[in-house]
């Protein structure tokens, strides 16, 4: 799907996605990381890709499946080298507010794979062994 | 009670400001700008500000959203105040260990034992 670069839009995109991983019965956790990934995934797309200009588009392109939940968000930006984002646990960076969202999407999901140009991101979550 | 539209709702334990978090999920950039504002609007004009924020409506918050509380923590801090939080999720709180912010902020279970860090 492709939606404005609002916050509304996006809550409500996700919320799309949320239910069809909701109906696949994964366990609390794995939804909540979903969930934040996705969400981090998002904003970044609308602040950072679209730089909040409400008429450029996101693209939300997922798949939800008993085994897996793959969500693709591509903003319509310059891209960035994820690479150069520094890191947010380092003592000199952990009092500041920002440079997080990237570090717990790696934390929270399976597979986070930007695309070359840096505008697009690729998350995968893997149903836990034995759910 | 909170005024309508607060997205806080506070109370006293003597000059200690308890601060209830209304949302459920703090996640835009809007959302988070109004929390912040009220948090600010309750230690602009006071020396030594203490503060327990309260997390027991939160079930999801972004990373947008530690921001705000780290530039809380630091407002607090050049203050001379004291910050604590409490009743956080587990999964909120795997947000704060996983980014190290728990070795920024003073968690507590409950809000007894984050007003018990105030003294």
């Amino acid at each position: 799907m492709r939606i404005k670069s609002t916050w509304q839009a996006a809550r409500d995109a996700g919320k799309t996605v949320l239910a069809e991983v909701a109906g696949q019965k994964y366990d609390e956790h794995s939804s909540f990381s979903i969930r934040l990934a996705m969400e981090e995934g998002l904003n970044n797309a609308i602040k950072h890709g679209s730089r909040m200009d409400p008429a450029k588009l996101i693209s939300l392109d997922y798949e939800v499946t008993p085994q897996r939940v793959e969500i693709i968000i591509t903003d319509e930006g310059e891209g960035f080298d994820p690479a150069c984002v520094p890191d947010c646990t380092c003592q000199e960076n952990l009092q500041k507010p920002g440079g997080r969202g990237i570090m717990l999407m790696k934390a929270f999901m399976d597979t986070v794979e930007f695309s070359e140009k840096g505008n697009s991101v690729r998350l995968v979550k893997v149903r836990p062994d034995g759910e | 009670m909170p005024e309508p539209n607060s997205r806080i709702s506070v109370s006293s334990e003597g000059d200690v400001m308890v601060v209830e978090l209304l949302d459920r999920k703090i996640l835009d950039e809007v959302s988070i700008l109004h929390i912040s504002e009220q948090l600010n609007s309750l230690i602009v004009d006071k020396s030594a500000p203490r503060l327990v924020v309260d997390f027991t409506n939160v079930d999801h918050l972004s990373s947008s959203a530690l921001g705000m509380l780290i530039t809380l923590h630091n407002s607090v801090r050049e203050k001379a105040g004291r910050l604590a939080l409490c009743n956080i999720q587990p999964g909120i709180y795997e947000v704060f260990a996983i980014t190290r912010l728990n070795d920024i902020f003073t968690i507590r279970d409950s809000q007894a034992e984050a007003l018990a860090e105030m003294d």
